[in-house]
């Protein structure tokens, strides 16, 4: 059945780009829930969407315009929060209303609301180009070699910034350094979920991972196998139901989240939990 | 050449006008356990910011000889424990995760030794130089006591028990200086206790210069090699001997923590 689907071009992208940007978005996502600032990728998603709208008004292909829009309004919004002392969730709600508006603008401006603008909107991770399926991939590799690199001061950094600050790690450089990751991978993350619901890619997996992982690693490897699953499962089911795919990857995601939620209230992880203390207890 | 570990030169922090730090000056030899005292609101941690970089300030401060460019190099071989690390409940790390964060890069290591080196110091290194990144971790949860709570999530330990792997988490880096920020207030007598065996050993042992901040008299009196006694202003830098002598000084201090250790003292 799997073998099946994987015979179309459309789907083999679909499922491709679908994998790494889950995996992208879910190393992402722990900093940014982490750091709680789960809403700032919301934000610059609806920043992106007002670089889309300044690409098909330039008739500039659009995903560069997004890129350039949302990279240097992330590293623009971080100076000013730090010169004006903006509190953060009062600088979201002016990142996400104004690139918004931004974007309604220029559609309005140009030829109004087109079929390839719905796509960026909602998401349509199976109508991937092959020129945005590599620019997504390579992209998105981009990305997590870049984490894997700055690990260690980036988790000291989200443990808490003055005492990386104190551990001669540069604070200031790293901050610019995450907002501008974390505005790539929300571009990168537009075709499979859609502007609207890229929120949900960065926080669920992570939220659901934390309750469960023991261990900084062990969360984001959790994280990533819940992500690249629901990916995975929500494509296929997508095809085989006809479905629109942006909505069933969140839905999945929603799902394993209750779930676990569920399983944590029955006690599931609480125990393993009271045994090992009770363990480290008594040695 | 011997230098001292910390100058602190006529230095002065304001806050929104006003005045939280006015013209102290004192230095800390190296090897030396100073205890700094001083009433809540006295400046002490806004003098220990303006130390570790984390705050604006006037005057000269200097560590191991060094200000300016140096002194951010340095920066990164001084272990600090606040008062509480702010971090979020539900992150995932462990003890062992956290003290990890610790671990200073090879090359910044280097780096700092070799100014060490040139500034005439001594470095008492806790680890030897062929020691692992890992064995240096299980070492650092040793000295605190924690080797069997590695594998816990940092959240799910009490107060004095992520005091303790923080301690560690400073001791990873192999701290020339540790300044601490009177790090077991609101933790029982028990783990205080442990803590402050924790600091003699550090001090003692593994020969790390400390600054530390408290209202316990007793365990200043204990354990602290020089005292400053501080409000804004500096009242009194010396021998402990000196300070605890000195009635009048005490005095001086309204604070309830002095007041009850006065009446202690003469009952």
């Amino acid at each position: 059945m799997i073998l099946d689907i994987l015979s179309y071009g459309f789907m083999q992208r679909g499922l491709l780009t679908g994998i790494v940007v889950s995996i992208t978005c879910s190393m992402m996502g722990l900093f940014l829930v982490l750091k709680r600032y789960s809403l700032f990728g919301d934000a610059l998603s609806h920043v992106a969407f007002g670089g889309i709208a300044l690409g098909f008004f330039l008739n500039i292909y659009p995903i560069w315009t997004a890129f350039a829009v949302s990279v240097s309004t992330a590293l623009g919004i971080t100076k000013l929060r730090k010169s004006t002392k903006i509190s953060g969730d009062a600088a979201i709600a002016v990142l996400l209303s104004s690139g918004f508006a931004m974007g309604v603008l220029l559609i309005s401006a140009s030829h109004g609301f087109t079929i390839d603008l719905f796509s960026f909107l909602f998401g349509s991770i199976l109508l991937t180009s092959v020129q945005d399926a590599l620019l997504i991939v390579a992209v998105s590799c981009g990305v997590i070699v870049t984490l894997i690199a700055i690990r260690k001061p980036l988790i000291h950094f989200t443990f808490d910034e003055e005492q990386a600050k104190v551990h001669g790690i540069p604070v200031e450089k790293l901050n610019y350094l995450f907002v501008a990751l974390a505005a790539v991978t929300v571009i990168a993350t537009m075709r499979l979920v859609g502007i609207l619901l890229i929120s949900a890619l960065i926080v669920l997996p992570n939220i659901t991972s934390i309750m469960m992982g023991k261990g900084f690693k062990n969360t984001m490897l959790i994280s990533i196998s819940l992500s690249v699953s629901a990916v995975v499962a929500g494509i296929t089911m997508s095809y085989y139901f006809n479905l629109a795919p942006s909505g069933t990857i969140v839905m999945l995601m929603v799902a394993m989240f209750v779930g676990t939620l569920v399983a944590k209230h029955f006690g599931m992880f609480s125990k393993k939990t009271l045994h090992e203390h009770n363990m480290s207890t008594v040695s | 050449m011997s230098v001292n570990a910390l100058d602190v030169d006529n230095v002065s922090v304001s806050h929104n006008g006003i005045l939280a730090v006015n013209k102290i000056s004192f230095s800390v030899q190296e090897g030396d356990l100073l205890g700094i005292v001083g009433p809540n609101g006295a400046g002490k941690t806004t003098l220990f910011r303006a130390i570790l970089g984390l705050q604006n300030y006037q005057g000269k401060i200097k560590l191991f000889g060094y200000e300016g460019h140096p002194y951010t190099t340095l920066l990164s071989m001084v272990g600090y424990v606040p008062q509480k690390v702010n971090f979020e409940p539900n992150f995932p790390a462990t003890v062992y995760d956290v003290v990890s964060m610790g671990i200073l890069p090879k090359k910044k290591l280097a780096k700092g030794a070799a100014l060490i080196q040139s500034c005439g110091c001594c470095w008492n290194r806790i680890f030897s130089t062929s020691t692992k990144d890992h064995e240096k971790i299980e070492e650092s949860l040793k000295i605190v006591g924690l080797e069997s709570f590695k594998d816990r999530r940092i959240s799910e330990l009490s107060g004095g028990e992520q005091q303790r792997a923080f301690i560690a988490k400073s001791l990873v880096k192999e701290p020339l200086l540790m300044i601490l920020d009177e790090p077991v207030t609101g933790v029982d007598m028990d783990v205080q206790n442990k803590f402050y065996s924790v600091l003699r050993k550090i001090n003692k042992e593994n020969k790390i210069t400390i600054v530390w901040s408290s209202h316990d008299l007793t365990a200043i009196s204990d354990l602290a090699t020089r005292v400053a006694c501080m409000n804004r202003e500096l009242f009194f830098h010396g021998e402990k001997e000196e300070f605890f002598a000195n009635k009048d000084m005490l005095k001086t201090y309204s604070e309830s923590a002095m007041q009850l250790h006065m009446h202690k003292h003469d009952m």
